[in-house]
């Protein structure tokens, strides 16, 4: 594809001294500008997935190609780290220094940069993500949604083109979640940024314009949410869960009502489900 | 209990004090230390005394925050006073038992309870009024020539910064393992010292293995954000020497010739 911004082909991973592979056979295509979702239960080989997207860890087998830069070779591994930028799960364990604009700072301070494009950076990032008032807090202050703004501003500061964020709200009370998607999508709005959106809430895949669905190591289903939502047997039989939403549908379906299954929202529900009744008493 | 302490007592303020470089006053410190310790009269002493009361008041740091850090220090200081007065040669002023008094005893007692004094009073003076950050970047700087015969600076800085930085951190944790412990019934304020040191262990366990998780974890983020190293690496907060900092150097530099002056020509 002309526009994707990282390829995996035919990519197998496997920790030293583990029995088998943590990720086998995975070939895949990101596009500049999408929102890409990753879905999959624990010890699914998510979180392996993303760590190969930053030249973290590197391929067994096959090749990560990061804009045309293979993560195994050495002498590419800063570009390709200052261009796919990765958040983790914990921001205490991201924040490396005690002031928040001294963290943000910490990216483009390794990169060399003169000393008024780091603060010019680190000005954008912070407002960018709405902490720049916070910017001379103590970080320990701040509640987790906060952290972990500051976290996503501290790879922002990089300037790069995928951001990779590896179950971000997992630690976060449902308000900084809800602020950590937001800002999410703020983001994606004002800078068209390549997001790769690692989860176990499925409900944060809805808006994705693709979603991976990870099981055992291996890419299982590949499609729009609305798509892969669908397949409901198929997603049990991953251990995973459908939106309350599908889930209703399937249900109609299963006592025989023809509702087709894809909407994802209340509203988009509620519609088809009317659209079905009004079918049923003209009938 | 674990939240009271604070660590490098940092009181933050908008003085000239405040204000100067941190390099600055690292290398003032050194010089109050060295016009502190050739002060061998009362002259010199005096000179170092009201210097230092000078800069106390410039900071606007109240004296009680000062002398609230001396307590600890009591058992030594008279230690030294009482060593001082009684193991003295010199002329005999008063004497019972085997304790004799002497004038050069006195002397000697009075001088090194001040030099002691002011020692720490100078020492707390530069954390009250500058930041742990702000020290460590000021000692990274100033120790930069060490990096030619291959000393790691730049390691030790950010050991440190990155250590300040998770020490709020860890006593959260702290706080948290043990309230568990104790909803499970552990008990950690009663017993001997050897049983209550024992108990600290089921606290001491889960901490470390949560720090070397965290550390693990924290060494994976900074790579991601593109960390080798010293290497190559610029700062956002260029530290910057202004004209009052040169000012503190010479004045400090003074201080210390005219406590060897003094010394040596004075009383």
């Amino acid at each position: 594809m002309a526009n994707s911004v990282i390829t995996l082909d035919n990519v197998s991973f496997r920790y030293p001294d583990a029995g088998r592979d943590a990720l086998s056979g995975v070939s895949l295509s990101i596009e500049s500008g999408s929102f890409i979702a990753v879905l999959g239960h624990n010890g699914s080989g998510k979180s392996t997935l993303a760590k190969l997207l930053n030249a973290i860890l590197v391929p067994t087998e096959g090749t990560v190609t990061v804009k045309g830069m293979d993560t195994r070779d050495e002498e590419n591994l800063l570009n390709v780290r200052r261009t796919v930028g990765m958040v983790f799960q914990n921001p205490d364990n991201q924040i490396v220094a005690s002031v928040v604009e001294d963290d943000v700072a910490f990216a483009p301070e390794n990169l060399g940069l003169p000393p008024a494009e780091i603060r010019r950076r680190v000005d954008e990032a912070l407002k960018r993500v709405g902490m720049y008032e916070y910017r001379h807090n103590a970080p320990h202050l701040l509640s987790g949604g906060q952290k972990q703004r500051v976290a996503i501003a501290g790879v922002l500061a990089m300037q790069p083109e995928i951001l990779v964020l590896d179950e971000p709200t997992a630690m976060l009370d449902p308000s900084g979640r809800r602020d950590v998607l937001r800002t999410i999508s703020d983001l994606r709005a004002a800078t068209g940024v390549t997001v790769v959106l690692i989860t176990h809430h499925m409900d944060e895949c809805i808006d994705a314009d693709r979603l991976l669905v990870v099981s055992d190591g291996k890419l299982a289903l590949d499609g729009t949410p609305k798509a892969v939502f669908s397949q409901v047997e198929q997603m049990r039989s991953f251990g995973l869960d459908v939106p309350a939403t599908t889930e209703t549908l399937y249900d109609l379906r299963a006592a025989g009502a023809d509702v087709p299954l894809g909407a994802l929202s209340d509203t988009d529900a509620a519609d088809v489900i009317v659209r079905w009744l009004e079918e049923k008493i003209h009938q | 209990m674990l939240k009271d302490i604070t660590l490098g007592q940092y009181f933050p303020g908008n003085t000239v004090v405040h204000r100067l470089d941190p390099r600055t006053k690292l290398v003032a410190v050194v010089l109050y230390i060295a016009a502190l310790f050739t002060a061998d009269n009362a002259s010199a002493t005096a000179l170092v005394l009201l210097t230092l009361v000078f800069c106390v008041a410039l900071s606007h740091i109240r004296p009680k925050a000062l002398f609230k850090g001396l307590k600890p220090l009591i058992v030594i200081v008279i230690l030294t006073a009482v060593l001082n007065l009684f193991y003295s040669d010199g002329n005999v002023i008063c004497s019972f038992w085997v304790l004799r008094i002497t004038d050069n005893g006195i002397r000697r007692a009075v001088l090194m309870v001040l030099r002691i004094l002011l020692l720490v009073c100078g020492t707390f003076l530069l954390t009250y009024t500058t930041s742990p950050l702000q020290l460590t970047d000021g000692l990274e700087q100033l120790l930069s020539p060490l990096k030619k015969v291959r000393f790691p600076v730049h390691e030790l800085a950010m050991m440190m910064s990155i250590a300040l930085r998770f020490i709020p951190t860890l006593i959260e944790e702290t706080d948290k393992i043990m309230s568990a412990q104790k909803a499970r019934g552990a008990d950690f304020d009663s017993g001997s010292l050897v049983r209550r040191a024992k108990a600290l262990l089921p606290i001491l366990v889960p901490l470390f293995v949560s720090a070397f998780r965290r550390a693990d974890e924290l060494a994976t983020a900074m790579e991601c954000r593109c960390y080798s190293g010293g290497e190559g690496r610029t700062r956002m907060k260029v530290l910057h020497m202004g004209r009052n900092d040169y000012l503190a150097l010479a004045f400090w530099a003074a201080v210390l010739a005219g406590s060897i002056v003094l010394t040596r020509y004075g009383l």
